[in-house]
């Protein structure tokens, strides 16, 4: 993690490796169907080219997709302190997000087909403000489970008025 | 409540108030006029016997009429607990709950035919989302006016027969001043070089065309026409005026609307100076209420949140401390480094920042000057955020992030070290500030609580 966004000193946590699994998966069946959809599609226009273009675009997505996937991951970290959550991912565009528990107004738990095959789940927290970007996702079950409850515990005991 | 249910099957207690009995009326003539329009279509396009039409037009208004009749007979209201209660529904019964220390803010509007019979509508604001507000139309006018009198007198904490508090004017926009803010706007500035350039295309375009040009442009022109006309006819007679019970807004030439913010509902204060009215040195300012933004109806949340629509600077400056309890032009304003302008040529000289123990002051926008004010005490989350070309400029980029509304405080391309700095000292003001608020029940501190069974007026 880059030492700017992820200041020294505060207890950091990693999101579980697993979410990398999950994103080569989405990965894979996003191109799965765009690539065939790409051939089909422009096979009335080139012909036989229309192969060698969609192939090339499923190879760059996918080369892409390797190179960036693990670095998302890396990206992505939360710690939390005494008094507020902090967020920090982004590789292109890097963002740190400190949330007072007081300012919680409700917590989210998500979790899709593919992340509940592996076990993880999405944990958001949402304030009075829809520009608060506190997302945390690829959490184990269990460690979700623990965030939301110590989340809305902090969030009802340091609570303030709008 | 169940014990007291007057029907069986509802909860809704016996002292709860209907609507207005016109209520069906007023809601229900948009959809009248869409059927006359619909069958007088028909008529024109395939002629019939008038009797048939008639009979048709007849039976739809008794049908809607008597659907209005009895969703108006459940719908009620009345307070219950130290929550106002908003029965209705005929098959889906929906039960409503407005609690009274989370109100934002108190509305009563009164549109053309509502004023033309008496009636008004009287809007909650409570924090929280898009759907919450909680409108209750249409009301007599005496009874919207005490009861928003009782819904500010619980939402402060004190006594719900207290009568209304007095107040005491701050600011009336001249109508000459009004007028001659609209006319320096950009809308009306354009428009008119608009109608100019068509104009100049009538003339030289060959005249079998220029009916064809004519019918093109109109449109247009009757949009930009019918905003201007808006622009002015909203904020006619603009009125702020300071109480108690907090701001008092009013304003509105055909539909009137009269707000009312109680103290420490504003999350945030925006000083806009456009272009133009540099030339006379005005100003106009905005609030951040929560709850305002959230409304999808038809006014927009620039005019809903306006709390100044045009006034001398200084006077602007005066209401916006007066607001804040703060004062933005003590506040000592940083620059950012020059690097900047690889990223804002034209506003980099403007972008600057400062803070005291209070409030944030951001300032920004070269043609449109920009100054944001969010006190720390309404600080919601705060963010750094850090783009590409920024990284290699070596800049980054605060936010504080407030309730949706105009007032956004971004404080852009700072030197990265010092946007951390502030994102670690905002933490600690706001959460410094937050145990020094206004409380929610503003005036409890000053009157004895109403004790909590004993308000909705039915108790032994």
């Amino acid at each position: 993690m880059d030492q700017l966004f992820a200041p020294s000193g505060d207890q950091w946590q990693q999101v579980s490796p697993k979410l990398i699994t999950v994103r080569y998966i989405s990965l894979a069946i996003t191109l799965g169907v765009v690539v065939p959809v790409l051939a089909v599609g422009l096979w009335f226009l080139w012909g036989g080219w229309s192969i060698v273009v969609a192939a090339a675009v499923g190879l760059v997505g996918a080369g892409w997709g390797v190179w960036l996937i693990p670095r998302i991951w890396r990206a992505w970290g939360y710690a939390e302190r005494q008094d507020d959550l902090l967020v920090t991912h982004g590789v292109m565009f890097r963002k740190l997000t400190v949330v007072p528990y007081g300012r919680m107004q409700f917590v989210d738990v998500d979790s899709g087909p593919l992340d509940r095959k592996f076990g993880l789940a999405t944990v958001q927290l949402h304030t009075a403000s829809p520009a608060t970007d506190a997302k945390i996702p690829g959490l184990p079950a269990d460690e979700a489970a623990r965030l939301r409850d110590r989340l809305s515990a902090l969030g009802e005991a340091k609570a303030a008025g709008l | 409540m169940s014990t007291q249910s007057p029907v069986p099957g509802t909860g809704t207690p016996e002292h709860f108030r209907r609507l207005h009995p016109l209520t069906p009326l007023l809601r229900g003539w948009g959809y009248f006029a869409a059927v006359v329009v619909i069958i007088g279509q028909n008529a024109l396009r395939e002629p019939a016997p008038i009797g048939y039409y008639l009979a048709g037009g007849a039976a739809f208004v008794v049908l809607a009429s008597l659907a209005g009749a009895v969703s108006w007979w459940f719908t009620r209201y009345g307070f219950d607990g130290d929550a106002l209660r908003i029965d209705s529904g005929v098959l889906m019964r929906r039960s409503r709950r407005v609690r009274m220390d989370r109100l934002q803010a108190v509305d009563v509007n009164r549109p053309l035919v509502g004023r033309l019979l008496g009636v008004a509508e009287l809007r909650m604001e409570v924090a929280g989302g898009g759907k919450s507000e909680a409108p209750l139309k249409y009301l007599s006018v005496d009874d919207a006016v005490r009861l928003r009198a009782e819904l500010l007198a619980r939402a402060a904490g004190i006594d719900a027969q207290t009568p209304e508090a007095p107040e005491r004017r701050i600011h009336e926009t001249p109508l000459q001043m009004l007028v001659w803010s609209t006319i320096l706007s950009a809308g009306f500035v354009s428009g008119m070089l608009f109608v100019l350039a068509l104009v100049v295309a009538l003339v030289l375009v060959p005249s079998q065309a220029r009916f064809g040009l004519m019918s093109a442009m109109l449109p247009g022109l009757l949009a930009t026409g019918y905003a201007l006309w808006t622009q002015l006819g909203q904020n006619f007679g603009f009125t702020l005026a300071h109480s108690p019970d907090g701001y008092r807004i009013r304003k509105g030439l055909l539909d009137t609307v009269h707000q009312t913010v109680p103290p420490g509902r504003v999350q945030g204060v925006l000083i806009r100076q456009p272009l133009l009215w540099r030339i006379k040195g005005w100003a106009e300012v905005h609030v951040d209420v929560a709850g305002y933004a959230g409304n999808n109806s038809s006014d927009s949340t620039t005019t809903t949140s306006t709390l100044l629509p045009v006034a001398p600077h200084d006077e602007a400056m005066a209401i916006a401390r007066q607001v804040l309890e703060a004062d933005p032009a003590d506040v000592e304003l940083r620059p950012t480094p020059r690097r900047a302008r690889w990223l804002r040529p034209i506003q980099q000289p403007r972008l600057a920042y400062g803070a005291d123990d209070r409030i944030v002051v951001v300032r920004d926008g070269r043609l449109t000057r920009r100054l944001t004010v969010v006190p720390h005490a309404k600080t919601q989350s705060v963010r750094v955020t850090q783009g590409p070309l920024q990284r290699r400029l070596r800049l980054a980029s605060a936010h504080v992030d407030t309730t949706p509304g105009p007032v956004n405080a971004i404080i852009r391309h700072r030197p990265p070290d010092e946007a951390f700095r502030f994102v670690e000292e905002q933490t600690e003001r706001a959460r410094l500030a937050r145990k020094q608020d206004v409380r929610e029940q503003w005036m409890a501190q000053h009157a004895p609580r109403v004790p909590l069974g004993d308000t909705d007026g039915d108790a032994p």
